[in-house]
C-alpha cells in the first residue's frame, strides 16, 4: 500500500495490515432512535452517508423535519419525570452497563467509526472507542453523589438537553454529551454530524439493549436545519453544542432571552511553543501528534507552533523528516498514520487555505503523497515563514496544515499565542519546571499540555477560553452544565 | 452656603468628566434637583474598557491575600463614610431606616467576599486522577473584562452583590450606576480610590441604560455582561450582539435572603486543566 518516502535510513515498504471488517453488522438503512424505538422519518426521507476513504455508500440514514424534532423532544420530555426522580444509583447502573457493552462491542465500533468518518483504525480502536466507554464508566459513578460534589447548594437536574455534536470525534462526543446529561437527570436528544452519524445510531442500538426508559435517550441524524429546530424547540431546557464557533455564535444568538441553558465548546487555534530548553526529539513527536492526529480535524489540535529561534534550524529540520516517516492512507490499515479527510467540503476547505497560504507568500512543505484516486486525502502541510497576519495563522483550519513561527523571548511567544480570538488549548515543551508553570499561566487557554499534547481524560475537564466556547466537559466541572445550582 | 458636590464618572483611578459634555439631572422624590450628573458616552464606556484591559492582568496576578486585604480595606473605608452615603441614598428616596440597613449591609458583604478571594480557588480546583502517568489539575482563572449595571434605585447593597464577585474572582469590573439614583455609587468611587484599589479595576460610569446596554454588549473586548436575573436592562438584541464574541452572559439571582456565595462567584472564573507527564 502507501511507503515510508524519503528517508533514506526507513525505506523498506510496509506491508497492508487491513483491520477485519467482516465482523461488523450494519444495516443498509437507519431510522430514528425516538422514546425507545426505531421509527422511521416523517417525511420519509433519507440521506446517505458515504465512507469518505473510497467515497462508498455505506448506509443511508432518516433525516430529521421539524416534526421529527418535536416527536424526539415530546418523548424526552415525557421520560423526564421518571428519569430525573430515579435514584442516582439506579441512573448509575444503567450507564455502568452501557459502558461494558460498549466495550464488549469496541472493536466493532471502532472499524465502524474509521469506516464512516476516515480516521485511522489504530486511533478509533486505540483512542476515540476506549476513551468513550471510560467516560460513561466515570459519569455512572457520579449519579449517586451529586450532593457530594455541591456541598452548601442546592442542585437539580435541568430538563430536556438538546445535545448536537461535530464529526470529527463522533462517538466520543456523544458520550461526553450524553454521559453527563444522564448521570445529573436530564434526558436528551442527540444530533449526531451530517456526515458520521453510524456510530450514534448503533450506540442507540447499544442503549436499547440496555434497557434504558423509553424517552430517556433520542438519537434523530440530519443536517443543519435538525439541529436549528432542535435549538428553537420550546420544550428544550438545555443545548450543549460542539462545533465551528461561527455556528456557536448563531446559536448563543438564536437562544438570547429565551432562559435555555447553553454550553459551547467551539474551534481553536492553538498555539505550540517549543522553547530552546526543550527535549527536542520529544517535543518533535509532540507537534507531529499536536497537528496530525486525526488527520489534523481537532478543534485542540496544536496548529499555530512557535519554535525558538535558537533552535528554529534544527527543529524544523527534524520536523520535516518525521513527516516523512507519516503513513497517509487506508483508514483501516493498523500502519496508517493519518487517514481520510472526513469530507468533500472538509476537503475543499482545507484545499482553499492551502492555497491562501501558498498565496500569502508562505513557504510549503508537503509530506506524503501517493493517495488513492477515489476518498479525500491530505497531505501533512507545514507552512514557514509565516507571520501573525496570515490568514492561515489566524483561522481554523481543521486539517493536517502547521503554521510556523519563530520567536526570540518569552513575552514575545506569550503575546502571540494569546493574539487570538481563540482560547481553547495549548501546548508548551520546556525542561525547566518554572518556565512550565509561568508560560501555562499566561496562556489563555482551557487546557494546556506541557511536555505533552492532546491528552484526554473523562475525569480531566476540557472547554475554551474567549470565544472557543464556555462550559467543561470532563470530570467534576462537567456536571455543572447540567445542574441548576443554587 | 452649601458647598455642592460635582459628580464625575470614575475612569482608570481618575474622575474625569464626560468626554462628550453632556449631563443628566438626578431628582429627589419631590423632582427637586440634587445634581447635575455625567451622562457617560459610547467613548467613556471604551475609556473605561481600555483600562479595564490594562488592570485586569495585575488585578488576577496579585496574591489572592492581597485582593482581599484592598477588598477589606474598601469596607473600613466605606464604614468610614457611612453617614455620607446614607445621606445620599435618602436623597434619592430611600428612608433613613433603610438607607442605614442598605449601607450595613453592603459592608458586610465586603467583608464577607475579601474573605472568598483566596477560598474560592481551593474549593473550585480539582487534582484529576487520569488513567496515565500525568499530573493533571484543573483550577479558575479570571474571565476578564465584566460590564454591569446597577439598579435597584441605587442601592448600595445590591450594587455589591454584583459587582464584588467578579473583583474576588481576578476580573476587572466596568459598572454603570442606577440611572435615577446614581449619587452613592458615584461617591463611592472616591472610597474605591482610597483603597489601593490599582487603577482601571472598578470603574464606575453614569448614564442611560437604555443609551450604554448595546454597547456594554456588543463591545469585542469585554469578556461578561453582568445584571440582576430580574433586571431587563440587557434586551434580547443586546444579548444577540453579545454573541458576536461568545460573551458569557450572566445573571445573578439577588432576590433571595442569601444572594452570595461561591455559587455566586463561579460564573466569573474559567476553569483552566494542565497536564505535565510524571516521569525522570
Amino acid at each position: 500500500m502507501k511507503e515510508k518516502k524519503d528517508n533514506k535510513r526507513f525505506s523498506w515498504p510496509y506491508s497492508p495490515a487491513p483491520e477485519s471488517k467482516d465482523h461488523v453488522a450494519l444495516e443498509a438503512q437507519y431510522n430514528h432512535y425516538i422514546n425507545g424505538a426505531f421509527v422511521k422519518p416523517s417525511g420519509g426521507q433519507y440521506f446517505e452517508t458515504i465512507n469518505p476513504a473510497n467515497e462508498k455508500i455505506i448506509a443511508k440514514v432518516a433525516y430529521a423535519n421539524d416534526k421529527d424534532v418535536d416527536k424526539a423532544v415530546k418523548a424526552a420530555a415525557k421520560a423526564y419525570p421518571l428519569w430525573s426522580k430515579m435514584k442516582g444509583a439506579d441512573r448509575a447502573k444503567y450507564l455502568f452497563r452501557l459502558a461494558r457493552m460498549i466495550q464488549e462491542r469496541s472493536r466493532e465500533f471502532a472499524v465502524i467509526e474509521s469506516l464512516n468518518g476516515g480516521k485511522p483504525i489504530r486511533e478509533s480502536r486505540d483512542f476515540d472507542i476506549p476513551l468513550v466507554s471510560a467516560h460513561f464508566f466515570y459519569y455512572a459513578g457520579w449519579a449517586d453523589k451529586l450532593e457530594e460534589a455541591f456541598p452548601g447548594q442546592k442542585i437539580s437536574p435541568i430538563g430536556v438537553a438538546a445535545q448536537i455534536i461535530p464529526w470529527n470525534f463522533p462517538l466520543l462526543m456523544a458520550a461526553w454529551k450524553l454521559a453527563p446529561a444522564l448521570a445529573t437527570g436530564n434526558t436528551v436528544v442527540l444530533k449526531p454530524a451530517e456526515t458520521t452519524p453510524l456510530t450514534a445510531l448503533k450506540l442507540a442500538e447499544l442503549i436499547h439493549d440496555c434497557g434504558f426508559p423509553p424517552g430517556v435517550v433520542n438519537v434523530i441524524t440530519g443536517d443543519g436545519k435538525t439541529g436549528a429546530a432542535l435549538v428553537n424547540h420550546p420544550e428544550v431546557k438545555k443545548i450543549a453544542f460542539t462545533g465551528s464557533t461561527a455556528v456557536g455564535k448563531h446559536i448563543q444568538k438564536a437562544t438570547a432571552g429565551s432562559g435555555k441553558k447553553l454550553t459551547l465548546e467551539l474551534g481553536g487555534k492553538a498555539a505550540h511553543i517549543v522553547f530552546e530548553d526543550a527535549a527536542i526529539d520529544q517535543a518533535v513527536e509532540g507537534v507531529v501528534n499536536g497537528i496530525f492526529f486525526n488527520q489534523g480535524h481537532v478543534c485542540c489540535a496544536g496548529s499555530r507552533l512557535f519554535v525558538q529561534e535558537s533552535i528554529a534550524n534544527t527543529f524544523i529540520r527534524k520536523l520535516k523528516e518525521r513527516m516523512n516517516t507519516l503513513i497517509v492512507g487506508d483508514p483501516l490499515d493498523k500502519n496508517t498514520d493519518i487517514g481520510a479527510v472526513n469530507s468533500r467540503s472538509q476537503w475543499e476547505k482545507i484545499q482553499h487555505f492551502i492555497k491562501i497560504g501558498k498565496e500569502e507568500g508562505a513557504e510549503i512543505f508537503q509530506s506524503g503523497g501517493g493517495e488513492a484516486k477515489k476518498g479525500y486525502w491530505c497531505a501533512p502541510t507545514l507552512f514557514l515563514n509565516v507571520s501573525q497576519s496570515h490568514r492561515i495563522v489566524q483561522e481554523e483550519i481543521f486539517g493536517p496544515v502547521l503554521a510556523v513561527q519563530t520567536f526570540r523571548t518569552f513575552d514575545e511567544v506569550i503575546q502571540k499565542a494569546n493574539n487570538t480570538p481563540y482560547g481553547l488549548s495549548a501546548g508548551v515543551w520546556t525542561q525547566k519546571g518554572s518556565k512550565i508553570f509561568k508560560a501555562s499561566s499566561m496562556l489563555k487557554a482551557g487546557v494546556v499540555w506541557a511536555n505533552t499534547y492532546n491528552k484526554f481524560d473523562p475525569a480531566s475537564p476540557f472547554g475554551g477560553f474567549k470565544e472557543s466556547g464556555y462550559g467543561r466537559e470532563g470530570g467534576v466541572h462537567g456536571l455543572v452544565p447540567y445542574l441548576n445550582i443554587s | 452656603m452649601e458647598v455642592l458636590k460635582t459628580y464625575k464618572l470614575y475612569i482608570n483611578g481618575q474622575f474625569p468628566r464626560t468626554e462628550s459634555g453632556r449631563y443628566m439631572k438626578v431628582l429627589d422624590k419631590e423632582g427637586k434637583l440634587l445634581a447635575n450628573v455625567c451622562r457617560a458616552s459610547r467613548k467613556d464606556f471604551r475609556n473605561a474598557v481600555v483600562a479595564a484591559i490594562a488592570a485586569q492582568a495585575g488585578w488576577e496576578g496579585r496574591t489572592a491575600y492581597n485582593r482581599a486585604q484592598i477588598i477589606y480595606r474598601l469596607a473600613e473605608m466605606t464604614e468610614d463614610r457611612a453617614a455620607q452615603f446614607e445621606r445620599e441614598l435618602r436623597k434619592c428616596g430611600f428612608s433613613a431606616s433603610s438607607a442605614k440597613t442598605d449601607v450595613r449591609k453592603a459592608i458586610d458583604l465586603m467583608v464577607y467576599y475579601a474573605g472568598w478571594c483566596d477560598k474560592y480557588a481551593q474549593l473550585i480546583s480539582t487534582v484529576n486522577p487520569v488513567s496515565g502517568p500525568f499530573f493533571n489539575f484543573s483550577f479558575p482563572e479570571a474571565t476578564g473584562v465584566v460590564a454591569s449595571f446597577a439598579e435597584h434605585q441605587g442601592s448600595m447593597y445590591r450594587a455589591m452583590a454584583l459587582i464584588l464577585p467578579p473583583l474576588v474572582a481576578g476580573n476587572t469590573v466596568i459598572v454603570c450606576a442606577d440611572e435615577q439614583a446614581p449619587l452613592a455609587l458615584l461617591s463611592f468611587a472616591e472610597v474605591v480610590q482610597n483603597s489601593d484599589f490599582p487603577a482601571g479595576v472598578l470603574n464606575i460610569l453614569s448614564g442611560s441604560q437604555a443609551e450604554l446596554a448595546p454597547h456594554f454588549a456588543s463591545h469585542l473586548e469585554v469578556d461578561c455582561i453582568l445584571s440582576d436575573k430580574l433586571s431587563k436592562v440587557f434586551s434580547d438584541n443586546d444579548m444577540q450582539a453579545a454573541a458576536e464574541n461568545v460573551k458569557r452572559v450572566v445573571a445573578l439571582d439577588l432576590s433571595g435572603n442569601r444572594p452570595y456565595g461561591l455559587v455566586y462567584i463561579r460564573p466569573f472564573v474559567e476553569i483552566k486543566t494542565t497536564w505535565h507527564p510524571v516521569g525522570v
